[in-house]
């Protein structure tokens, strides 16, 4: 156990070189420079431009460039190059807004996805197993953009809430369930579309498993043995078809930092998202490489989370 | 005599039950027809694939048929059937069906011609960039599955170094470009055979056998380098390349195709694994064939089905990856029409002209539907274990 935890994080921190290693050059390579992006404006003289490579090592070899910005960047002193303030604790800023979208669309996955699932794997081949299925390939398929407008329009016409932004502008000082209110109703709409996908493939996977659960020899037994439905269902296969999805825990880190681009601009989000995009649009290169960094970080940590859970939670797995 | 041949003839009916009932074509098409949804999806592909090669022929060309360019100002968020107001135009500005489809956008072009022109922009940014990522993904996952015990030497790696080093000299240096293809390929050329007939055959002194060391195996590097790009968070990196480079449709199917071919190389690999192991490749390699006819005739034919599958599903993905970075302003350069820039452009209108939503939202829906429920049958129908008996 101890052996492998070791062997998987050095194999982690290698990758995690290399991921840093092809971010910077694709970054780099790409046509165009950041000092190039505004060339029109009457301000930018060539002393300035000149003044800006200096400044951010743009004038420097590219290795010399990657070691600064490592060095920078492990040392909490990478500044954007935008309006000049540190890019982690621009980050971590949006990222507290990011959070409650990801919280209520993480409980929102959850506990709407393993009921649908299950109860499409008791009742498989009947109308809501079909029903079900046909509605999961729908919401895969839907464009989030799409699927936001709509949404926006029924919410809109129907229940008379604004829900663009993350409060109401203007609202000024409500009472505290008011404001409440005006919150649960703009966090809502972003966090169910995030969230749709997840429900759907969710749901999908929870009833895979429960099949192929309920077709065991044990499950049989219990069924021979004279129990009841619900007791052979949710005790004997249910517990079991649990399994995999222990590990799912791991892998949902990454959604962490994903935050949808799309959704985020639509419902102007102030979140991480919509600032990677900002980002890119205005080549800020010290936010783009840290997002892109911190989120290889994420999934390679999800990924050893979820090893190391499955290894702890099912006692046939020893690596 | 005659009553004998006759006799003859019968018995020789008798073998014919023998050879199998149907082909594996037929039998497709039987389990096909059974899976009421999957067939569906098929249909509507095969309706999509008709559309955008009329949508291709008719809006292309210096007069196309239906123009998606043609601004009417004075024919603006006409609604969809509306016919258009005669007197207001010239002659070459009524549309040729006589009546707006689809109605008009806010400059008054018509929707319907757009998304006639759209519709293959999806086509083709599906069909390449999944083409990309599958061709990669078998090459990569067939290597890796097939040649994946052999160790790479030191002297390989710093072999790939020289070579390297001797193309990127040539490109920089050797002006017109058939000189530098000419040079690339003779450069090669001299390369390979010094490595076959000099390097193979020298035995070295016993301070630079250092250079014939083992390391990593090519199995390790390929399932490593799959590693590092699953640690790239896809949307955003595609967003961030396509946004650096300059705008063209062509950019989009290469990203999209260079960023997902990391589930194709995964499966061509457990693929090979397995059938590697199998008896018909053994007597393969026990007849003498050559190892790309083994890879080729006998192995991938049996390793495709699940690469079928997830290219199918593939499709989907990047008609929708398409459809949001045209939604995002990073699509194909603004005068071509695509189904997402239709949508991104009709969103402000979204109250007073809902029909320049919905029209292309639904067209994406449906397509992407399509692909991923025939996907889905596919799996079902190439999946022998799942296949119930009759």
């Amino acid at each position: 156990m101890l052996a492998f935890i070791g062997r998987s994080i050095i194999q982690k921190i290698i990758t995690l070189f290399f991921v840093s290693v092809i971010s910077f050059l694709i970054i780099h390579l790409a046509p165009g420079e950041p000092s190039q992006v505004d060339p029109l404006n009457p301000k930018f003289t060539p002393e300035m431009v000149e003044r800006f490579r200096k400044e951010f090592h743009l004038d420097r070899p590219l290795y010399v460039q990657y070691t600064y910005f490592y060095r920078d960047l492990f040392t909490g002193k990478t500044v954007s190059w935008k309006d000049n303030r540190p890019v982690l604790k621009k980050i971590w800023e949006r990222f507290k807004n990011s959070l409650w979208l990801f919280i209520v669309g993480t409980i929102l996955t959850w506990t709407l996805s393993f009921p649908i699932g299950i109860r499409s794997a008791i009742f498989r081949g009947g109308f809501y197993d079909r029903s079900t299925t046909f509605f999961s390939y729908l919401l895969i398929s839907i464009p989030g953009f799409f699927f936001a407008y709509i949404l926006i329009i029924v919410v809109v016409n129907t229940c008379h809430v604004p829900v663009i932004g993350m409060e109401t502008f203007g609202i000024g000082e409500p009472p505290w369930y008011r404001w409440f209110m005006d919150r649960i109703w703009h966090l809502l709409l972003p966090s169910l579309l995030g969230a749709t996908a997840g429900i759907a493939i969710l749901s999908r996977y929870v009833r895979s498993q429960m099949l192929e659960v309920e077709s065991q020899d044990y499950v049989r037994t219990a069924r021979a043995k004279g129990l009841p439905e619900e007791q052979v269902h949710y005790k004997h296969a249910l517990r079991n078809a649990l399994l995999p999805f222990v590990t799912m825990f791991g892998l949902i880190l990454p959604g962490l930092i994903g935050g949808s681009v799309i959704i985020e601009s639509i419902f102007s989000w102030p979140g991480m998202g919509r600032m990677a995009y900002e980002a890119i649009l205005a080549r800020d290169y010290p936010i783009i490489l840290t997002v892109n960094f911190v989120s290889a970080v994420l999934v390679l940590a999800g990924t050893f989370v979820s090893d190391v859970l499955y290894m702890v939670v099912d006692p046939r797995i020893r690596l | 005599m005659r009553r004998e041949t006759r006799k003859f003839v019968d018995t020789v009916e008798m073998q014919e039950p023998l050879a199998p009932r149907e082909s594996r074509w037929q039998e497709f098409w039987r389990l096909l027809k059974r899976n009421r949804l999957a067939f569906l999806g098929l249909i509507i592909f095969v309706f999509f694939f008709l559309t955008a090669l009329a949508g291709l022929m008719l809006t292309s060309g210096t007069r196309p048929v239906l123009d998606p360019a043609m601004v009417r100002l004075q024919e603006r968020l006409r609604a969809p059937l509306s016919s258009p107001n005669l007197e207001m135009l010239l002659p070459d500005e009524i549309p040729r069906l006589g009546v707006y489809l689809f109605g008009t956008d806010d400059l008054g072009r018509d929707v319907f011609a757009r998304m006639m022109q759209g519709a293959w922009v999806s086509l083709t940014v599906g069909f390449v960039a999944v083409g990309i990522a599958v061709l990669i993904g078998i090459i990569m996952g067939g290597i890796s599955g097939h040649f994946g015990q052999n160790r790479i030497r030191v002297d390989h790696i710093l072999a790939t170094i020289f070579l390297l080093s001797g193309l990127v000299v040539l490109v920089l240096l050797v002006r017109p470009l058939w000189a530098t293809l000419l040079g690339g390929f003779a450069w090669g050329c001299m390369f390979s055979l010094w490595w076959r007939k000099v390097w193979g055959g020298l035995s070295l002194p016993k301070w630079l056998s250092i250079l014939r060391r083992d390391t990593i195996s090519i199995d390790t590097l390929i399932m490593r380098f799959v590693d590092i790009m699953l640690c790239f968070p896809s949307f955003f990196l595609i967003l961030t390349v396509v946004a650096l480079l300059p705008a063209s449709m062509y950019n989009i199917m290469i990203v999209i195709g260079l960023t997902s071919w990391m589930g194709t190389t995964r499966f061509v690999r457990a693929e090979f694994l397995s059938l590697r192991e199998q008896d018909f490749v053994t007597a393969a390699c026990a007849l003498g064939v050559s190892n790309w006819r083994i890879i080729f005739r006998h192995m991938i034919p049996n390793a495709i089905a699940p690469v079928l599958v997830s290219a199918t599903i593939g499709i989907a993905t990047a008609i929708l990856t398409e459809a949001g970075l045209s939604f995002l302003g990073f699509g194909v350069p603004p005068p071509h029409a695509t189904w997402g820039n239709i949508l991104s452009d009709g969103k402000n209108f979204i109250f007073d002209a809902p029909w320049l939503t919905f029209i292309p939202g639904f067209a994406i829906l449906i397509v992407v539907l399509s692909f991923n429920l025939f996907g889905e049958g596919l799996r079902d129908i190439l999946n022998p274990k799942l296949r119930e008996r009759y």
